[in-house]
Parts: C-alpha cells; sequence; structure tokens
C-alpha cells in the first residue's frame, strides 16, 4: 500500500467516523424505533415535545404566574391554595403540573427547591432544569448549607430570615413565589413577569429589585 | 469557594446557549415524557430509576456534569422500559448494532435508514484511533 493510499484510506476513515454519532445517540436512537415500531411511541409526541421544550417554555410561564400573583390577590390566594387549578386557569397545564406547591418569600421566610433524589422540577412551569439544579453538589448541599449555597449565588438571606428547603418528588414539586420588590407599583403583568428569574422560582435568588437600567 | 461548590458555577448560562447540549439529551427526556404519559412507567417510577442511575454514577466517580446526568438517565430509560417492556428490552442491544452498520454504511448527507444495516459492512474491520 502506498503512503498516498494509506492516506486516502485515513481520510475515509475518519469521514465514517465524524458520521456516526455518539453511543448514546445510537441507544436512543434504538430504543425509540423499537417503540415507534410497536405502536408505544408516537414520533409527533416526542418532536412536540423537544420543540416546546426547546423554543417555548423555559421560565417564561412560572414568571408569568408570579408576576399574575403579585398583581391579583384573589389570584395569590388561589395559587397558594390550590396550584395545579390555578395555573390551568392559564392554560399552563403540561409535563409535572398535577402536584405542585407553590410556597411564598416574606420578610420573615426564604424557600429553596431542591430534589435531593434526582431532578424533579415543575417542567410546565420552568422548563428544562439548569445543570446546577441536577449536580450532586446542588442536591447534597442545598440541604446541608442552604444559606451557603445561596451566598454562591450571590445572593444574602440575612440571619433573621428562616430559610425552609423543599425536597421536590415526582409526587410534590415546588415552585417559590418571590416577594414583589419595592418600586414596581402600578406595572403591569408583562413588566413584572421580566423582572422575575428562574432562579428566583427555585430560591437561588431572592432580591428582584429592578435594576438601573433595566435587566 | 473551592472544590464541589465549584460545580454550581456557572450560575446562569451565557445568553444564546442551547436548552440541550445534544439533542440526544432531549430525545432521552422526551421518550421518557411520552412514555409517563402513556402509562407505560408512572412519574414515581421514572423518578427512583433517575435517581438509582444518579446514585450509581456517582459512586462510580462519574463527573458530576450535564453530560454524565444524561448518562444516568438514558440507563434509567432503558433499565425501565427492559423491565415494563421486555420484548423490547431483549432487542435493544441487536438494535443498537444495527443502526451503527446502518450508519457506517451510508454516504454523509443521505439520510439513514435501518435498511442500509442489511447491506456488507465495508469498513467494518478497521482498527480504532
Amino acid at each position: 500500500m502506498s503512503e498516498d493510499h494509506a492516506g486516502r484510506m485515513g481520510a475515509i476513515h475518519r469521514e465514517l467516523h465524524s458520521h456516526l454519532p455518539p453511543e448514546p445517540a445510537l441507544r436512543v436512537k434504538a430504543l425509540e424505533s423499537l417503540l415507534v415500531e410497536k405502536g408505544l411511541l408516537d414520533p409527533r409526541t416526542v418532536d412536540a415535545w423537544i420543540e416546546v421544550y426547546t423554543e417555548e417554555i423555559g421560565p417564561k410561564r412560572g414568571a408569568e404566574v408570579v408576576a399574575r400573583a403579585w398583581s391579583d390577590p384573589a389570584f395569590k390566594a388561589r395559587l397558594l391554595e390550590d396550584a395545579p387549578s390555578a395555573i390551568a386557569e392559564l392554560g399552563f397545564q403540561g409535563w409535572a403540573s398535577g402536584h405542585l406547591n407553590v410556597v411564598e418569600n416574606t420578610p420573615a421566610i426564604h424557600n429553596l427547591v431542591v430534589c435531593t433524589l434526582c431532578s424533579c422540577y415543575p417542567h410546565a412551569l420552568l422548563g428544562i432544569p439548569p445543570n446546577w439544579y441536577k449536580t450532586a453538589a446542588y442536591r447534597a448541599r442545598a440541604v446541608r448549607d442552604p444559606r451557603g449555597v445561596i451566598a454562591e449565588f450571590g445572593e444574602v438571606v440575612p440571619d433573621e430570615v428562616e430559610v425552609r428547603v423543599w425536597d421536590s418528588t415526582a409526587e410534590l414539586r415546588y415552585l417559590v413565589m418571590p416577594a414583589r420588590p419595592p418600586g414596581t407599583e402600578g406595572w403591569d403583568v408583562a413588566r413584572l413577569a421580566a423582572l422575575v428569574t428562574r432562579n428566583a422560582m427555585i430560591g437561588t435568588a431572592r432580591d428582584l429589585a429592578p435594576r438601573v437600567g433595566g435587566r | 469557594m473551592s472544590g464541589p461548590e465549584a460545580a454550581l458555577l456557572p450560575r446562569e448560562p451565557a445568553a444564546g446557549t442551547p436548552v440541550f447540549a445534544e439533542p440526544w439529551h432531549a430525545e432521552v427526556l422526551a421518550v421518557a415524557f411520552a412514555l409517563t404519559r402513556d402509562g407505560i412507567f408512572s412519574a414515581g417510577e421514572w423518578a427512583d430509576a433517575l435517581g438509582a442511575e444518579i446514585a450509581r454514577a456517582t459512586a462510580a466517580g462519574t463527573p458530576d456534569t450535564e453530560t454524565g446526568y444524561y448518562g444516568a438517565a438514558l440507563k434509567a430509560l432503558e433499565s425501565l422500559v427492559s423491565a415494563k417492556l421486555p420484548t423490547t428490552g431483549a432487542a435493544l442491544a441487536e438494535r443498537i448494532e444495527a443502526w451503527r452498520c446502518a450508519y457506517l454504511n451510508t454516504p454523509h448527507g443521505q439520510p439513514v435508514t435501518l435498511a442500509a444495516a442489511a447491506l456488507p459492512m465495508a469498513h467494518h474491520d478497521h482498527h480504532h484511533d
């Protein structure tokens, strides 16, 4: 075999390898194709789910829920009493929205949500959890040292404020309702919703006061 | 802050970061969602299987990263499907090889179908780099 020929074969070899999906992708594809053939999985469900969670949901729905609660005391009361029914009013049912509890931050209480087992999360309201939510570091330390974890996110919970940690499960998930920041009197729901961050609804952020220049 | 604490950073993804780093990450969760919704397994069974795989990965020293998480999610999905749908579970290994052959047999840029898996594998006996 000439050197030239060996070079060409090497190029073909690399081309084949660049084309072959990574092993886990092949495994998912195998699983999906078998389930579809057996009529146990509709590929349109998979495509629709990916589109919705990639493009649409994010934490926007959760932010709207919080902003509405800030603006409408009757809605807020219903939300704290029976979150699944209240979010159904907004049409926000979806994956894991059936068993949801909304916990309210007050001047005396700060709430922090974790899933110590895996990554249970109110997907229908917040989308896909951030990577840090799924790490062993967060899952362990949120319970052991919640103030320390919150501090790492650049937030300070004053000593006199009680920190409550909620461990999510498949049967019961949590959304934190942060406090409405001062200086937002008269704001409409859309403007308020823009202040509400994903981290605030998990509890790793507390202060949502609008910054100079907006954010 | 040092050691494991650093794993919590960065706090927020940079603007424009895709929700899913790899298409298969999204596919794993989408299939788990569909099978949960259709009652093949319950949300509780999914959480238990995922929790068990994450614990196993942690015990094995798998890095505490997104790739590690989705690898555990894939294993949880495979094990639940194998438990609930044994015929499908038993066919998995062969089907993975069939897709591998199909990709290797299909020229780049053309749609990959399982039919291509049946072709002789021209480049199957090479050494891996």
